[in-house]
């Protein structure tokens, strides 16, 4: 029996983050009460006619840059044809065979390894409203509205993605693209991101495709790589077991974790695609091209591997850095301003993200300015205030937005320096802690860490813990010296 | 090229138009006759020819993305030939 | 004189001066209407009363001195598929008893804002799809000069309500003459302007890329009063285009010496009415009295224009018609078992013979197979009659043609030969196609005293030019001073 490969194409419906909808006003609101975000033209009442939102074709363009597409100078809307109850024309205004960009490709990185995924074409086009089904067989299924006409940016891969893992990383790689851009949340919980595969298998090495299977109804990434490692596998069974794979499209379930061929009968697909006549065609011309070009961010894997190499910065680091654009500029920010690459990483790793995690806020509502971050560092490293007490400061700071020489300096909190200050502690622990003194002096050098710590406890962890340690070495070892 | 009876009957399917068996063989015939004198615009040759879609040479007509007042529910739901809590009722879709 | 015999221009006029009231021109149209429209049947509703109460405060405005607007007073009837907030709107279709709508043509609004009053909607062929106003769901409109005979289509109501004196304006649409042949079987004035000139926003679709608003008055005068008003931008249509307004009003009376007219031999061929070829003949002598030259010019595919038209027009109402399907509003079938059987009864029980032939068409020349042989083929054909225009038009400011191949043809006589009245378009479909102006005046009377409309037809954005001419001609002449016996 041959070995067989799988071979999988995404076709990924992004919700651009406009404030009103493609073709009118209304809101993009989610979760709105049902049809309340609607007007005569969403809701396609005779005579009405659609406009498009100049925004929703700045963000496309900008996606088709960022993926290196060609932009087509030339391209138009058409009107996709078919009958369903979410759809109020009875036709979607899609695009056909202009769409806005042409080709391109998305880096992305994979057990470690970089690869290029291919893009076919990305095109703009409308949402439709959503059904909400009866719960009784029989009863009537209910439309909302509210999401139809809701700018959609459809983006579609070649086949030229090799396993369920990679489907994975293409789908992280394609979100993280576009919440740098800030065209879209890229939020699958909320529909702001739904994502149909195509999966064939064919013998390793035949150049041939299969015969390919459509899977829908997917609602997250890890549905995603689910179902196409059952799909695949699905595909393999039949074919060792003597069967031909038929062409059709099958449903995602997640209670059973298994895909199913649609239930209702699969109509010819006969769209009869025209030019959609009350929208004229859309000249992208080089100058707005340009303009669209230079305000583009860099590419979240460009990034890592400039951060790594500019910052001297661990791998790791770097990955939860360029994990959103908005953390990565914020640490960029820090460095731009002074602070230390590798303290600030430190910083903004640690305490920053468990506290934002902690009170689920996001960098935006941070009150904690990249200034502080370097004035913060500096008292640390400067031995002005102690690594604990570092944390106090950074707490209050981040709920008061206080500068932290300020808190310092209100709170008493500046680090203990007092040669005769800490002499006078150092005597008082030794005095009371007479175990771990004798621990120290029979030769357990680790003792010492208990009487620094009680000293640090005294001073609430405002003592200089190098300080104290050298104070403490000195007398423990001169008493015994005297013995 | 006639209209054959089956093609009338895959249009009206398409059409989602239910036809009696009166209508589908009125249609075939009518249907037959204007798609035979439609047939004369093979005559020309249109090979070089770019196809008109818009008569005006429009491009680019955009409106700002600005947020404007949505309708009110109850003017367009009572328009509905059914309708409940706030949706249009259809019958039971089946996926 | 009589107050249902006024002009809009002379009507507004008398108002402002305070020589008649809105409220006396209303009443007499509302009398005319309820004297003549049981037997016309222009009209499928009348706003009696709010059209009262419009009328008498117009007249209060007036009184207190407010600056009169260009058309105060002045009570206009529209065609059943424009919307108006509140009011139904129907397309003459079941499918759509019972639609109100929610919001209100560009048009409309322009029309209240310039003072108009409302005084009803009227019939037309169901989805202006029809050339004598016998499709529609509410029963015939009649021709004002022969009952027996149609009024043309598919702005018949409209038309029909205008020759009448049931009104003294009125608005239409026209996507392949169905402003102009009525207007010429009726023997009133009627204008298809330039594909982008009016806005279509509020206008129920037929053919999107067709489909144009324009006014039915009995003077061109008036013609140009309503232009200038419901005409300019929109930014709620995205064909709608931007220009610098135009005082269309004022630039009438002047001369039309030194203009070229040209007339397409190409119009003048077979099966035509000798009676409307000489009349014809006849305009054009007078246009040359005048001082015009008239010349010879070629529209050489004007052949294959009905049937571009009925590809292209049928294509795109094919998707515009899909959304009458019993979810949102309108007509739905009763008792569904399922969703598609809902679908299809209401289409099939909402929609009447020729709106279901035309949708079949136009989803048969659209389906997988025959897109290149027939709408691709329609689209490249449409450029080069397109092009027809724009080489006469080097040679001439104005063509000449009649309007209709013959006079008001007799109520059922087309009715079972759908292509025989197609080609009763046959004049006028190519100025759709081609997006040019295009106006149809009256010209003369056959021998049964049956109205001959001539038509002219301009550049695009000429109706400077095409009313010039119109008026010029209109002024020679006093066919459109002739009045019905109904
Ligand atoms: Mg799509
Ligand atoms: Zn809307």
């Amino acid at each position: 029996m041959p070995d067989y490969e799988a071979v999988i194409g995404l076709e990924v419906h992004v919700q651009l983050k406009t404030r009103s909808k493609i073709f009118c006003g209304c809101p993009t609101t989610f979760g709105a009460e049902p049809n309340t975000s609607v007007c005569p033209v969403c809701l396609g009442l005779p005579g009405s006619l659609p406009v498009l939102n100049e925004t929703a074709l700045r963000y496309s363009i900008l996606t088709g840059i960022m993926l290196g597409s060609t932009i087509s100078s030339f391209s138009k809307f058409d009107r996709k044809n078919y009958f369903y109850p979410d759809l109020p024309k009875n036709y979607q205004i899609s695009q056909y065979d202009l769409p806005l960009c042409v080709g391109g490709e998305l880096e992305i990185e994979f057990e470690g390894k970089r690869k290029r995924i291919g893009i076919t074409r990305v095109h703009l086009e409308e949402d439709a409203g959503k059904l909400v089904h009866a719960e009784v067989e029989g009863e009537d299924s209910g439309v909302d509205f509210n999401r139809t006409g809701v700018p959609l940016l459809e983006i579609v891969s070649e086949p030229e993605i090799s396993s369920p893992e990679e489907a994975f990383a293409y789908l992280k790689g394609l979100k993280l693209t576009l919440q740098y851009l800030g065209v879209s949340d890229c939020d699958m919980e909320k529909g702001s991101l739904r994502c149909d595969a195509n999966v064939s298998v064919r013998p390793r090495g035949e150049k041939l495709l299969g015969v390919k299977v459509e899977v829908k109804n997917m609602n997250s990434f890890r549905a995603v790589q689910k179902a196409l490692a059952y799909e695949i596998e699905r595909q393999n069974r039949a074919i060792a077991e003597g069967q031909r794979i038929v062409q059709e499209t099958r449903l995602w379930e997640a209670e059973s974790e298994m895909t199913h061929p649609m239930r209702s009968k699969e109509e010819a697909h006969d769209y009869r695609y025209f030019p959609e006549p009350d929208l004229v065609p859309v000249m992208v011309d080089h100058a707005l091209q340009e303009v669209l070009r230079a305000s583009l961010p860099e590419a979240p894997l460009k990034r890592r591997d400039r951060l790594v190499a500019q910052y001297a910065l661990p791998e790791y680091d770097v990955e939860v850095l360029t994990s959103e654009r908005e953390l990565a500029d914020y640490f960029e920010a820090c460095v731009t301003a002074g602070a230390e690459p590798k303290a600030a990483s430190n910083l903004i790793m640690g305490e920053m993200l468990r506290l934002l995690k902690e009170r689920a806020l996001t960098l935006e509502g941070c009150k904690i300015t990249p200034k502080h971050i370097v004035e913060i560092l500096a008292l640390v490293s400067s031995g002005a205030i102690t690594g604990t007490t570092g944390k106090e400061v950074f707490a209050e700071m981040f709920e008061t937005g206080k500068r932290p020489g300020e808190i310092v300096h209100s709170g008493g909190l500046a680090q203990i320096s007092d040669q005769a200050e800490l002499d006078r502690l150092a005597d008082e622990v030794i005095a009371k802690n007479t175990k771990s003194v004798e621990d120290y002096r029979s030769g357990k050098a680790k003792a010492i860490g208990f009487l620094v710590g009680q000293v640090m406890k005294a001073t609430k962890g405002k003592a200089n813990p190098q300080m104290v340690n050298e104070i403490l070495k000195k007398k423990l070892e001169k008493d015994s010296s005297k013995r | 090229m006639a209209i054959t009876r089956k093609d009338v009957e895959y249009v009206a399917r398409l059409a989602r138009i239910q036809l009696s068996e009166e209508e589908k063989e009125q249609f075939t015939a009518q249907l037959t006759r204007i798609v035979e004198y439609v047939a004369k615009l093979k005559e020309l040759d249109t090979e070089n020819v770019e196809p008109t879609a818009h008569v005006l040479p429009l491009r680019n007509v955009m409106r700002p993305d600005e947020v404007r007042p949505s309708i009110d529910r109850d003017s367009v739901l009572k328009l509905a030939p059914k309708a409940a809590e706030g949706f249009y009722k259809v019958p039971q879709v089946i996926e | 004189m009589d107050l249902i015999d006024l002009t809009v221009s002379e009507a507004a006029q008398l108002i402002r001066k305070r020589e008649t009231s809105s409220h006396d021109l209303v009443r007499a149209c509302l009398d005319r209407i309820r004297a003549v429209d049981a037997t016309v049947g222009a009209f499928v509703d009348v706003y009696e009363k709010d059209a009262l109460s419009e009328a008498h405060a117009a007249d209060n405005r007036i009184a207190e001195g407010g600056a009169a607007r260009a058309l105060e007073g002045v009570p206009v009837a529209v065609k059943d598929n424009l919307c108006v907030t509140g009011r139904p709107v129907t397309c003459s279709s079941k499918i759509l008893k019972g639609f109100i709508a929610p919001y209100t043509a560009t048009v409309i609004e322009r029309l209240r804002e310039a003072g108009a009053i409302l005084i009803g909607r009227t019939n037309m062929d169901e989805f202006a799809m029809g050339s004598s106003t016998e499709t529609s769901c509410y029963g015939l409109t009649r021709n004002p000069w022969d009952t027996g005979r149609v009024p043309g289509g598919s702005s018949g109501g409209s038309v029909a309500a205008v020759a009448a004196r049931e009104a003294p304006a009125s608005l239409g649409s026209d996507t392949g003459g169905s402003i102009r042949q009525p207007a010429a079987l009726c023997g009133v004035a009627g204008l298809k302007p330039t594909y982008g000139y009016v806005s279509r926003y509020g206008l129920v679709a037929f053919a999107s890329s067709l489909d144009q608003i324009g006014p039915i008055a009995r003077s061109v005068r008036d013609i140009a009063v309503l232009l200038e008003i419901i005409g300019g931008h929109d930014p709620r249509d995205s064909t709608s285009v931007k220009r610098p307004a135009e005082n269309l009003v004022s630039s009438l009376g002047g001369k039309i010496e030194n203009l070229r007219i040209g007339v397409p031999k190409e119009y003048f061929v077979e099966g035509m009415d000798p009676e409307v070829k000489e009349a014809i003949r006849a305009a054009l002598e007078k246009m040359q009295s005048a001082g015009a030259t008239i010349v010879d010019v070629s529209l050489p595919h004007t052949e294959y224009a009905v049937a571009t038209y009925y590809v292209i027009a049928t294509a795109e109402a094919s998707s515009n018609l899909a959304r009458y399907d019993g979810v949102q509003y309108g007509y739905r079938a009763p008792h569904p078992t399922d969703l598609l059987d809902m679908y299809q009864r209401t289409k099939s029980e909402g929609f009447g013979a020729e709106v279901k032939r035309r949708i079949m068409l136009g989803t048969y020349v659209l389906s997988s197979g025959y897109y290149d042989a027939y709408y691709l083929k329609a689209q490249k054909v449409r450029t080069l009659l397109k092009k027809d225009f724009e080489d006469a038009f080097k040679l001439c400011d104005v063509i000449a043609t009649p309007a209709s191949p013959t006079a008001a043809f007799k109520v059922g006589e087309k009715v079972a030969d759908p292509l025989q009245m197609y080609l009763s378009d046959i004049f006028t479909i190519s100025v759709n196609l081609a997006g040019v102006p295009a106006i149809s005046v009256p010209c003369g009377f056959t021998s049964n005293t049956l109205p001959i409309g001539l038509q002219l037809i301009g550049r695009h954005f000429g109706e400077g030019t095409l009313l010039k001419v119109a008026h010029a001609y209109e002024s020679m002449t006093d066919w459109h001073k002739k009045q019905p016996k109904v």
